[in-house]
């Protein structure tokens, strides 16, 4: 148990009178809570999804009061492993406690009632953060009257589940991790945390898609027939790979994973999806891409299935992208568009 | 948008008014091939259906998000495997089933989804079609409006081909209306109809 915890969060758009015109983007594996817009002081900062909200864009900051935060647990500012354990003075480390999707959700219950926010216009969320959107559907079914669940999973299938362990042991046989109580030794378990991403990184990219942008590309021009750089793709991976390992935190990493493997609301139902939304009350969009087959269509196809079971409205639509798993953060016409249409709808619930 | 309204509608399209006549309020409708949703919109004001449409194109799901009309994308060819057994009061195939390419498993599709099904279909064997045929051409129409090499309807019958399609494979028909334009045709229909709108079940 933690003491007490904080979360930070990122606001856009104006919350109006009657507090009717929210709505909680909930981040993936490693996002955080700067969704869109750049910081006065660092223009090159851009939110994670600044295609989507803004004003003018899909999600429009001129009619909706956007929430984004940190999840617990996160590295980016919110109570972490990274952040100090007020009872020992020391980073939490391998002491902060594992969360699920269903602890977040509760915490982020808790963020919209500091806020004064009895009910969500739309929580939504793509990969592991359309899973908190579900969630938010079950959790809190009279507050949230849309959910859009984009690229995710009702849970993730054994293949999923198997890509998560080889990225945590990468981290957890770092030499540098001690095992999670790297802080106090003064390094950071990069080699794990790189490896991690750079998979991570292949299961999110489709195969066309790579080999449109890298194909058997090299970097300069011939072999060198020895382990240096030799392709494009390498050097690609390994340059998102270091990125990643300068500024995410090795022990988040393994939090947000292992939240992503537990997530199953079916299975305290015997796996049965449908009686897992039996509470459910909103109204859904369930959008997969065509190439993401780490958060395959058919996974969103049983979202809508357990849905369409409880007669709940949901609207399902298979988007045709090259891009894979990271389709839903792209700039993508059709994409936007339902996207576009679907919060028109939302937006005509409420007068700003 | 359909930015239509329902009077407007049922003129454009005469099986819109015949389909909500048979739909009591409230009732639960799959509506396959659905386009821009107008269908559903209509027989949400006529019958305050519980609906949902099934649409392949991606221009025609986001007209039916504009039209505030629940549409699940995918293709019939594929059959309803998205969707449970009974779980539907009615399934409707309106001015689709000549395009279909698998049209024996939908039509049983269709009766596993639904306790009734409603389709509705141009008539080929209409007197203007046959006169066509007569001089020497395929029928281009109101409710044919496509040449031979660019027509997407690759199944189409008359009235009689489907009926005795429908004994054949145990479906039971349990209404019927035929029109020209929006008056019923009940003198000769399969010469004097245009378009069929027939309601069936399984038969037991």
């Amino acid at each position: 148990m933690l003491p007490s915890y904080e979360l930070i969060y990122e606001t856009y758009g104006t919350l109006n009178s009657d507090k009717s015109n929210a709505i909680l983007v909930c981040h993936a594996l490693s996002g955080n809570h700067h969704v869109a817009g750049y910081y006065e002081d660092n223009p090159k900062n851009v939110g994670w999804w600044d295609n989507m909200v803004g004003p003018g864009k899909p999600i429009d900051t001129q009619k909706f009061f956007v929430i984004g935060l940190n999840n617990l647990g996160g590295c980016h500012g919110s109570t972490g492993p990274i952040s100090t354990n007020p009872e020992t003075g020391k980073p939490y480390g391998a002491s902060f406690p594992l969360v699920t999707v269903e602890d977040w959700v509760i915490t982020q219950a808790h963020l919209a009632d500091k806020l004064g926010i009895d009910q969500f216009a739309a929580v939504i969320g793509g990969s592991l953060g359309g899973m908190q959107a579900l969630q938010w559907s079950r959790a809190y079914p009279e507050r949230v009257r849309h959910v859009l669940a984009i690229a995710s999973a009702p849970r993730l299938t054994a293949q999923n589940i198997a890509f998560n362990d080889v990225a945590r042991n990468a981290i957890l046989t770092d030499p540098n991790f001690y095992g999670g109580d790297y802080y106090e030794h003064g390094v950071v378990p990069t080699r794990g945390l790189r490896l991690a991403r750079m998979l991570g990184h292949i299961t999110y990219l489709s195969n066309d898609a790579m080999a449109d942008k890298f194909g058997r590309m090299l970097r300069s021009g011939k072999y060198s027939y020895s382990y240096d750089i030799d392709f494009e793709i390498e050097s690609y991976l390994r340059y998102q790979g270091d990125k990643f390992a300068t500024h995410f935190d090795a022990n988040t990493y393994l939090l947000m994973t292992k939240a992503l493997d537990y997530f199953d609301p079916a299975r305290e139902y015997n796996d049965d999806l449908n009686k897992a939304f039996a509470d459910a009350r909103a109204s859904f969009l369930v959008l997969s891409f065509t190439t993401d087959w780490r958060f395959a269509p058919a996974l969103s196809r049983a979202i809508v299935k357990a849905l369409l079971h409880n007669r709940l409205k949901v609207s399902y639509s298979e988007i045709t992208s090259a891009h894979g798993h990271d389709s839903f953060l792209m700039k993508h016409t059709h994409y936007h568009n339902v996207m576009r249409a679907y919060f028109d709808n939302v937006a005509s619930e409420f007068t700003v | 948008m359909s930015t239509l309204d329902h009077s407007t509608l049922a003129a454009i399209r005469p099986d819109f008014a015949a389909i909500a006549g048979w739909i009591p309020q409230g009732a639960s409708v799959l509506d396959l091939g659905c386009g821009d949703g107008s269908l559903l919109r209509y027989l949400r004001g006529t019958s305050k259906v519980h609906g949902y449409g099934v649409e392949i194109s991606d221009d025609n799901i986001v007209a039916c998000i504009r039209n505030q009309v629940n549409v699940i994308q995918g293709d019939l060819e594929s059959g309803l495997s998205g969707f449970e057994s009974n779980a539907f009061d009615y399934v409707i195939l309106s001015q689709t089933l000549q395009a279909t390419r698998h049209t024996e498993p939908l039509m049983q599709e269709m009766l596993r989804v639904g306790s009734e099904g409603i389709v509705s279909f141009p008539n080929f064997g209409y007197w203007r079609n046959r006169m066509n045929i007569l001089q020497g051409n395929m029928p281009v129409s109101k409710d044919l409006p496509y040449q031979w090499y660019d027509t997407p309807n690759i199944h189409l019958c008359t009235l009689h081909d489907f009926e005795t399609f429908c004994h054949d494979n145990k479906i039971y028909i349990l209404d019927r209306r035929v029109m020209t334009g929006t008056s019923e045709r009940k003198l000769l229909p399969n010469l004097l109809g245009s378009t069929a709108v027939y309601r069936f079940k399984r038969a037991v």
